[in-house]
């Protein structure tokens, strides 16, 4: 059994959660109906009134919002209630396309709090704990969203945002820190540069990390383990929405649990936008029931996924999504194929031969795709100097990934550390196609 | 003959590649006494002997380049036709496996070194040792 930060949210009968649901929808439905423009010409459009909706089965009669709405209406467009009441702003890093700005009110930042202070209570996290904060502090959420939400669990917050990474090795060790939150490649990028300070990880206190802000698969997770000594976590939010926290692994690792109080997921076919029953795969919407700057109602965040009312063996009973599987816009489509990123990823550390940094090329000649992955060579295949082994171990890449893709892939072997390393998300994919 | 230390390096398909590790040995003051690279078309491994092993691998590492060390048979050959010839017969007919070899030749008059991998190292300095190669 789990500890829990709020018992009653969290181990609610379904019939009592449904119950706060529909009355928070109702009061949020009307509030964004009566101040934001968009949402009152939508549901007039679909000829919806804010008394139609009066459960949360009446979220299906609700318009979606995308983010081109978030940019066409850069941008306070959307806010839900006056500036002066907003007392935060973050922004989306814009790495497709215009940055997004999102608000909060007092009342916001307290929930948005609460939601991070559940999920580090989740992985076992208390006011004894001390919480290495490694995301980025200012505009983007991650920083301040772990920041706030381990203040208010009582934990001791140290602030050290990205960067500086000996600097980062020494508070560690130093300053005895347990958990720890950044991206799952900068951890990466701090196991190898912990192997090259010296430092071994047996020497640093660390117990656990809550790793996001970025795709990252299972073998990455295992790595994560074993090079740091922890037991790696997921925890999933978007700006959007609010920041990280909207969804959190517990000390389970199966599935991370919604605070479905607040953000109302539904899993829809991205094509016909059909609601999708539990299990399967589809897009991730998200429907802000508290949110009283920013609240989006049914907000497609192009994340792939499913989700679950099976309880869980921690007593939870907060629905589970599964870890995004990719974003239907990471997805490349080559020679008819649909291939993620992550699955590339997945195969590569399934095999181990490889360190986990590559890059995908993709370019078309001849009027026809065609795929280059360029892999880091790491020290232990390269231990026996033979160049008929590596040959052997480019041939099995590349006969694995063509089995598990249905597409052939060259694949060339580079020297460590020549592909870019980055704190916030990685770049995987350079597509030369012009369209 | 010995077994003596070698360094590899992994050389990715860029251009200059070759010359900017030769030039960190280079810098460091470090004397390359023989050098093979053997490649294909994706990326090469130069293989060389230098006459501080540890000091190149440890300046090669500090520059990020992806070094091994390797052990290899020196084997002083006479500097004459057949005389390569004659110590790649004693070890074929004696079922030893050469996985890969390049010579060098030597400050000394007529004498010339052949580098070689070999996996079964010790039956093959004997079976060396057994036809009058000398240990060094």
């Amino acid at each position: 059994m789990s500890n829990y930060y709020n018992k009653m949210i969290e181990t609610a009968p379904r019939h009592e959660m449904r119950a706060l649901q529909s009355y928070n929808l109702s009061k949020t439905v009307r509030r964004v109906y009566e101040n934001v423009p968009l949402y009152r010409q939508r549901m007039d459009e679909a000829g919806v009134k804010p008394d139609d909706i009066r459960s949360i089965d009446d979220l299906k009669l609700l318009p979606f919002t995308m983010k081109k709405d978030l940019r066409d209406t850069y941008p306070y467009g959307l806010f839900a209630v006056p500036m002066s009441q907003v007392v935060r702003l973050h922004a989306s890093s814009g790495t497709t396309g215009k940055q997004i700005v999102v608000g909060y009110t007092e009342n916001d930042l307290k929930m948005w709090g609460e939601c991070v202070a559940r999920a580090l209570t989740a992985i076992g996290g208390s006011n004894k704990d001390f919480v290495h904060v490694s995301y980025g502090y200012g505009l983007f959420t991650g920083g301040l969203g772990l920041h706030y939400g381990a203040e208010l669990l009582g934990a001791t917050v140290i602030p050290t945002s990205t960067g500086n990474t000996a600097r980062q090795i020494l508070i560690l060790k130093d300053f005895g820190s347990t958990i720890l939150c950044s991206t799952p490649s900068y951890a990466l990028y701090l196991i190898e540069a912990l192997k090259e300070s010296g430092i071994k990880k047996e020497e640093l206190k660390l117990k656990a990390g809550f790793f996001g802000a970025e795709p990252w698969t299972e073998e990455m997770r295992l790595q994560i383990e074993e090079g740091l000594g922890i037991k790696a976590y997921d925890i999933y939010g978007l700006s959007e929405i609010a920041g990280p926290g909207v969804s959190f692994n517990c000390e389970c690792q199966d599935g991370l649990h919604v605070n479905e109080d607040n953000f109302y997921p539904e899993i829809i076919d991205p094509v016909t936008l059909e609601p999708l029953p539990d299990g399967e795969q589809g897009e991730l919407v998200f429907t802000c029931l508290t949110k009283e700057a920013f609240p989006l109602i049914r907000y497609r965040t192009r994340d792939i996924a499913s989700i679950t009312h099976e309880k869980c063996k921690c007593g939870r009973t907060l629905v589970r999504m599964t870890k995004p599987c990719g974003r239907s816009d990471d997805m490349l489509i080559i020679r008819g194929v649909n291939v993620f990123p992550s699955q590339i990823e997945s195969v590569l550390l399934s095999m181990g031969d490889t360190s986990p940094h590559y890059l995908l090329i993709v370019d078309r000649k001849n009027n026809l795709d065609t795929l280059e992955i360029k892999v880091e060579v790491s020290a232990e295949i390269f231990s026996s100097d033979s160049i008929k082994h590596l040959q052997e171990v480019e041939a099995r890449i590349r006969s694995k990934i063509e089995s598990t893709l249905g597409i052939a892939a060259k694949i060339t072997l580079v020297e460590p550390k020549t592909l870019e390393r980055t704190e916030g998300k990685a770049k995987r994919v350079i597509d030369n196609r012009k369209f | 003959m010995a077994i003596i230390k070698q360094i590899s390096v992994f050389i990715g398909n860029e251009s200059g590649r070759l010359a900017e590790v030769t030039g960190i040995i280079a810098a460091n003051n470090i004397n390359i006494r023989a050098l093979s690279v053997a490649d294909t078309s994706h990326f090469g491994i130069m293989r060389c002997i230098v006459d501080d092993p540890e000091l190149t691998e440890r300046v090669l590492k500090d520059a990020g380049v992806l070094v091994s060390v390797t052990s290899v048979i020196s084997v002083q050959i006479p500097d004459e036709p057949g005389g390569l010839a004659k110590v790649l017969s004693v070890l074929a007919e004696n079922g030893i496996n050469v996985e890969y070899i390049y010579a060098f030749i030597s400050k000394e008059d007529d004498k010339a070194f052949v580098a070689m991998r070999i996996e079964e190292e010790f039956r093959a300095l004997q079976i060396l040792k057994d036809n009058g190669y000398e240990k060094q």
